[in-house]
């Protein structure tokens, strides 16, 4: 699965040009705040909107190509598209809805790959009922089933989950990670919320008024410090996919294993060898100079300093490196002159705290 | 209330014509109207305007255009007639045109302003899910506009069981074949002895107008909940 995006495109003042490929499986984020070309870009993959000059390619085929003057209508790329609004028809129950793009797929989902689906997205009850009676988590649901019954190469979403509450978005947040997971479909996820980002995407491409500024592994991408003023540092600190090695039912703990080191963490509910993604807020972590032995802390890595950024007023962000793993660590300037940090010194990071979040 | 036979034809003659005259303008209504909400063509207001010309036209000013276009010894109507042996004037059917041409305008309004309160994203929604222009018109938009139908089609309806002065001009006033509710009580008023019988249709034509309002409100609320607005 590959999709090649080149695009110039004007609107108004705003000029947004830029070039992407996906050629990861998984789900891909396109993050960036609002206003920065992000829907506009996934509209012109979904044929919504025709790029002034470009080329898009999905699956090796030339969906749009203005210089050959290629432009294949929405109906016949194999995309499907979940809205922000979901966009349901109000007169159609929400069996039909589902049903809506599968009846006119090329290839059709079989009934049992329909009632598969149904279940995974919770939606059997619903059936007869009709879109106004639902909840705004559970539209944006029949939403998702009825864009994967056309069988789609690839899944876009245009911030599915921003017109919802907290508690709504935590109810959808699960169904989304069991579909990558199971359906192994690749999506490409437009957001501007860093912690859908974090919990959802393997990578991500940062875009900001009209250009990709950065591309990668969520992960790394992250953790770069140059990039904080985009990803906002409180709200990320840093994500580690880590395995699960083994489980200590006596104190109800499990070990993890990452390319860094080892970390406990409290009970997670999965088989040994999972694979889990986990986060380490930027001011749960404690740097120290020696390996500190008398500590109420359970993780404590070695760690080699890698990037600094300080801020004029109070804090500094420390980036870390532990094995291939990176963390950041938020001190105060005083901490970081105190200990003479500097670029290349050895540390140990004490984390405070773990919140896994798939 | 006991009406007369001449009374109940009367009736029932009026609702043959309204409800011939609404479904002869229904679907040119469909089409004019979603080329006017839908389309872009030059002289866009040119043809608004000529649709909606029957709305403030004097009906008798209909009435006398259709007869000297489709009277028999106008160009059109004489070969409408020698060729196809069709005839309208002194006809109920010319009444019913009469009748659909002076209403087309309240069909088309109505038809117009619900498909343009049709949610374009959802368009787009059921282009990504594979449906082309034609397939989305019936299976999304006119389905949502239903509403709009409904209510046009009753107001026309309603306005057709009144109309007077395109019928009279057009078609004349025939006992049994043109002489609708408002030529009834027209021609009772008329005569020397007929305050009783006036009186009757005029109440038996509120009647019907208000059943039609009634109608009109019930329908267009069940449509409403069955399309889910």
């Amino acid at each position: 699965m590959t999709v090649r995006v080149t695009m110039r495109h004007r609107l108004g003042s705003f000029l947004l040009d830029l070039s992407f490929a996906l050629d990861h499986p998984g789900i891909t984020a396109l993050f960036g705040p609002s206003g920065a070309g992000k829907s506009t870009v996934i509209n012109a993959v979904a044929g919504l909107v025709r790029p002034h000059r470009g080329r898009i390619e999905i699956n090796g085929a030339t969906v749009f190509d203005s210089e050959a003057k290629v432009y294949i209508p929405p109906r016949r790329r194999n995309v499907g598209y979940v809205f922000q609004d979901a966009r349901l028809f109000p007169h159609l129950s929400v069996r039909r809805n589902l049903l809506y793009g599968w009846r006119r797929a090329a290839r059709r989902a079989s009934d049992k790959d329909i009632r598969d689906l149904v279940a995974l997205l919770g939606l059997e009850s619903l059936l007869d009922r009709r879109p106004v009676s639902l909840s705004g988590g559970e539209r944006q649901r029949v939403a998702i089933g009825r864009a994967l019954l056309k069988s789609p190469d690839i899944l876009l979403l245009d911030e599915p989950l921003a017109g919802l509450d907290r508690k709504r978005r935590d109810e959808i947040l699960p169904y989304l990670a069991r579909l990558r997971d199971r359906y192994g479909i690749p999506m490409l996820y437009v957001s501007h919320d860093i912690d859908e980002v974090a919990r959802l995407a393997d990578q991500v491409q940062i875009i900001d008024n009209g250009r990709i500024v950065a591309s990668g592994p969520v992960s790394e991408v992250f953790t770069r410090l140059d990039l904080f003023p985009l990803t906002g540092r409180f709200e990320a600190g840093t994500v580690i996919d880590a395995r699960i090695v083994a489980h200590d039912d006596g104190y109800g703990l499990t070990r993890l294993h990452f390319d860094g080191g080892t970390l406990t963490v409290p009970r997670v509910d999965a088989e040994t060898g999972a694979l889990v993604r986990v986060r380490v807020r930027a001011q749960d972590i404690v740097i120290a100079l020696s390996r500190p032995d008398a500590i109420s802390a359970n993780n404590v890595l070695a760690a080699t300093i890698t990037d600094l950024r300080v801020d004029p007023e109070t804090y500094a962000d420390v980036q870390l490196s532990c094995g291939g793993a990176r963390l950041v660590a938020r001190i105060t300037r005083q901490s970081l002159d105190r200990l003479a940090l500097e670029v290349g010194k050895k540390v140990f990071a004490v984390i405070k705290s773990v919140t896994i979040i798939r | 209330m006991i009406l007369s036979e001449a009374e109940v034809t009367a009736l029932l003659l009026s609702l043959r014509v309204a409800g011939v005259a609404v479904a002869m303008a229904l679907p040119p209504a469909v089409l004019v109207a979603l080329a006017l909400a839908h389309g872009r063509f030059p002289g866009k207001t040119i043809v608004n305007g000529i649709v909606h010309l029957p709305l403030v036209m004097p009906p008798v000013v209909v009435g006398y255009i259709l007869l000297v276009t489709l009277g028999t010894r106008a160009p059109l109507g004489g070969w409408l007639y020698d060729t196809f042996g069709i005839r309208f004037v002194f006809s109920w059917t010319g009444a019913a045109l009469a009748s659909a041409i002076v209403t087309f305008p309240l069909q088309v309004r109505a038809i117009r302003l619900s498909l343009e309160a049709v949610d374009p994203g959802l368009r787009d929604a059921a282009e990504t899910l594979g449906a082309g222009p034609i397939d989305r018109l019936f299976s999304l938009t006119l389905p949502l506009a239903l509403p709009g139908v409904i209510a046009g089609a009753i107001t026309a309806f309603a306005a057709s069981l009144g109309e007077f002065g395109a019928i009279i001009t057009f078609v004349s006033n025939i006992p049994g074949e043109t002489r609708t509710l408002p030529l009834a009580i027209y021609t009772a008023i008329q005569s020397p002895g007929g305050e009783a019988m006036a009186a009757r249709l005029a109440a038996l034509s509120i009647a019907l107008a208000f059943a039609g309002l009634i109608l009109s409100e019930l329908a267009s609320r069940r449509v409403k909940r069955m399309v889910g607005r």
